[in-house]
């Protein structure tokens, strides 16, 4: 996926070309470092006089000649020997010019900024994501060892391993490694578009919304233990898609006015929230007791039963939501800015937000439909990609698989941790996810430079 | 682009520019030949912003009355006026970011709002008077988001964007700052970056809303050399929002004055700011001196005792 991260990373050693053919190598330091340091920089051009194309520093017009450069001062230290023509840019076209922290990568049509920490970092977190698959399967009543576990996932193994691993297990960590993903994203994008870290499916209503809806089929189908076949394993998923989807256009609807950045946008999700949250107590309150446990199960977020019928439907949905979201995420970059300066960059704040926001809650609603509500994984997850990454907005790719790596991680937990008991991973998501929350709350008094 | 740099103002020729009105006035032709029709002024400019029977107002309550006003090509203009004029609501007007409750804003000829936005965010850039970016964003980084009207979601950063980004960076003197982030910059060093990123964008027409607002003294005038600076390099027509009388005449070749939404005075600083105008305009008793080397006016606002004495 190609993101455009607004790393800080390429600190260090940058190239820096002054335009009139000299490169040499400086380090930008964070030291204090003033505008007027534009001559130190310089070295002596190979065709003597040559006048550099650098346009002064402001301080410099004010005090400079008109006629002469300053002649040039010795090369900073650390510059390769040689000559400027030796330099590590050497074969750059004459005319071009680099940009600190912004390396190029061009590939024919395709360009972008080279950021070593948004391709290493996706690629830890997807090594740790297969760990957990790999644990997960491997773990339970029938133990299986890791090396028989990667055997069969790479094709091969005995038969009774691959039983236990295709059939009973795998589909399981699929579905848990697919719905964190898809939350995982989802939550991205609401944080950037609300411009709020604390901007979440669970916050916003979205998964109380599906939450209901769910429960709604769990309990009023099934009051007299009617509800079975067809109906359960449909209309459940699509219930809690239809619910998320009516709690977003509500939330949506009342903010429109004042836009939907800023801590309005929370306040209303707060508020449909609580609606939504006591017509689920009134739904369960009023529920045959059966049917209660079924639903507490679902709304406590469970990958438990979930077998490949269960991932299709997730699969299928993040088969396209996520190239979706990768061309999408070209407008946060921009989005990630006031709505006035959005604007003047050119960005149609209307649709492009509604495409974004439409993708995000479709991912929130399919994950949500396919394994309940599993909470704080939308939250947390793309804030920590963003603090990993340095990034100054969440980050799709990385958070998704953040996302899918720790519901993973924490269905791993879930499932073993405590003896003979397999909680519902949600309940292990929400124990790990609430302390951040508060953590986030705390220190959100900066949120913001200008 | 070259040639244009190499011939930098100083001190002393920047004040014969100053009353002899841009010498490099002469607009660049770079309009297509559909476009011949564009209005121009009555010295032969070329208008690319005009205001015609603008009325603006947000909620149904109209803040600029029916204003009709010209921009020419390779102008400096500077709208000033007391709060609540309607000027900014004016700049906004002009980079489309509101649509008129009456009359038009046009853009050479053809009214804004009705362009797509993409379209106008390649011909005029605009610095909002607050703007705001995601924490820990580095300089490089928000100059670069100015190409975002450039750029397409696979092709994110071409040798054109670098080129553009490395020019805006060395042009404000903030390419030493370039992998600071926001945040450690001081008020001057920050304004300038996102100087630099409307800059980045390459557009021909730029819109400032108070670029130096909340700047002390020293770093209002630095920004404002640097506008000048750009505008002298590489012609640019700048239209900037200001409060600050003196400086807005030191800086711009023309004078907009309003008030209650409607231009009350328009025209060279110093025949635009005169004592009886900034009573009316701006309810301010004021000396208006010239300076003896530039010809610019200065206010001096006078305190009710001084009134009494004088």
């Amino acid at each position: 996926m190609n993101e455009d991260n607004t790393g800080t990373a390429g600190r260090a050693a940058v190239p820096v070309d002054d335009g009139a053919g000299v490169t040499t190598e400086k380090t930008v330091s964070g030291a204090e470092r003033g505008t007027g340091g534009d001559t130190e920089r310089r070295s002596t051009g190979p065709a003597g006089p040559t006048p550099p194309t650098t346009s002064p520093t402001i301080e410099l017009s004010a005090i400079e000649l008109p006629t002469a450069e300053p002649p040039a001062p010795a090369p900073p230290a650390g510059e390769s020997p040689g000559g400027p023509s030796c330099g590590p840019k050497g074969l750059r076209a004459r005319g071009a010019v680099a940009v600190p922290g912004r390396r190029p990568v061009r590939l024919g049509p395709v360009s972008t900024v080279w950021r070593p920490r948004a391709v290493l970092l996706p690629m830890v977190v997807a090594a740790l994501l297969c760990a957990a698959v790999v644990m997960n399967v491997g773990r339970g009543d029938i133990s299986v060892p890791v090396p028989n576990v990667i055997a069969v996932l790479l094709g091969g193994g005995e038969d009774i391993d691959r039983l236990v691993v295709h059939e009973l297990r795998l589909p399981r960590s699929l579905v848990g490694a697919l719905v964190g993903a898809s939350l995982g994203l989802a939550g991205a994008i609401f944080q950037s578009i609300a411009r709020n870290p604390l901007a979440s499916p669970d916050i916003l209503g979205i998964t109380s919304g599906a939450g209901v809806g769910a429960v709604a089929v769990i309990v009023i189908g099934g009051a007299n233990g009617g509800v079975g076949g067809v109906l359960a394993e449909v209309g459940v998923p699509l219930a809690a898609v239809a619910g998320g989807l009516a709690a977003a256009l509500v939330v949506a609807a009342l903010s429109l006015r004042h836009g939907l950045s800023g801590y309005r946008v929370l306040l209303i999700g707060v508020g449909v929230n609580a609606v939504l949250t006591s017509v689920l107590s009134w739904l369960l309150l009023k529920a045959d007791i059966v049917d209660v446990g079924r639903a507490l199960i679902w709304l406590n977020g469970s990958l438990n039963g979930a077998g490949w019928d269960t991932a299709r439907p997730a699969a299928l949905a993040l088969a396209v939501l996520l190239p979706l979201g990768a061309v999408l995420t070209f407008q946060l970059g921009a989005l990630a800015f006031d709505d006035d300066t959005a604007t003047a960059l050119g960005v149609r704040l209307a649709l492009a937000r509604g495409a974004l926001l439409i993708t995000a809650v479709l991912l929130t609603a399919t994950a949500t439909a396919t394994a309940g509500p599993i909470a704080f994984v939308a939250l947390a997850c793309p804030q920590l990609a963003l603090r990993l990454l340095r990034s100054g907005t969440p980050p799709l790719l990385t958070s998704a698989l953040l996302g899918a790596a720790v519901t993973v991680w924490a269905d791993v937990f879930a499932r073993t941790a405590f003896g003979g008991v397999e909680l519902p991973v949600g309940v292990l998501t929400a124990a790990l996810g609430a302390p951040y929350l508060l953590y986030l709350l705390i220190r959100s008094g900066k949120a913001r430079t200008s | 682009m070259t040639d244009i740099l190499k011939d930098r103002g100083t001190p002393g020729d920047r004040g014969a520019q100053k009353s002899g009105r841009a010498p490099n006035g002469s607009p660049r032709e770079r309009r297509s030949p559909d476009e011949g029709a564009a209005p121009r002024t009555a010295d032969g400019r070329a208008v690319r912003l005009r205001a015609d029977r603008l009325t603006l107002g947000y909620g149904g309550r109209a803040v600029v009355h029916e204003l009709d006003l010209d921009i020419p090509d390779g102008s400096v203009t500077a709208i000033i006026g007391p709060n609540g004029c309607g000027k900014s609501t004016l700049l906004r007007a002009f980079g489309r970011l509101m649509k008129p409750m009456g009359g038009r804003a046009l853009l050479d000829g053809a009214p804004i709002h009705r362009l797509p936005t993409r379209q106008v965010a390649e011909t005029v850039g605009l610095l909002p008077q607050t703007p705001l970016a995601p924490e820990g964003l580095t300089v490089a980084d928000l100059v670069a988001r100015g190409r975002h009207p450039h750029q397409t979601w696979y092709r994110r950063w071409d040798a054109d964007d670098e080129e553009a980004v490395a020019r805006a960076l060395r042009r404000t003197g903030t390419y030493e700052l370039a992998t600071r982030t926001l945040d450690e910059l001081s008020g001057g060093q920050r304004q300038r970056a996102w100087i630099a990123m409307a800059l980045a964008q390459e557009t021909e027409l730029l819109l400032l809303d108070e670029p130096t607002n909340h700047l002390d003294l020293a770093h209002q005038v630095e920004v404002l050399d640097l506008v000048g600076e750009l505008h002298r390099e590489t012609g640019r027509t700048v239209l900037l929002v200001l409060h600050d009388l003196s400086l807005a005449a030191r800086c711009a070749d023309t004078l907009v004055v309003m008030k209650d939404g409607r231009i009350v005075a328009q025209g060279a600083p110093a025949d635009v700011l005169t004592e009886e105008l900034l009573a009316d305009a701006f309810g301010l008793r004021a000396r208006v001196r010239h300076d003896e080397e530039t010809g610019v006016p200065l206010v001096i606002p006078l305190s009710r005792q001084a009134v009494k004495g004088d």
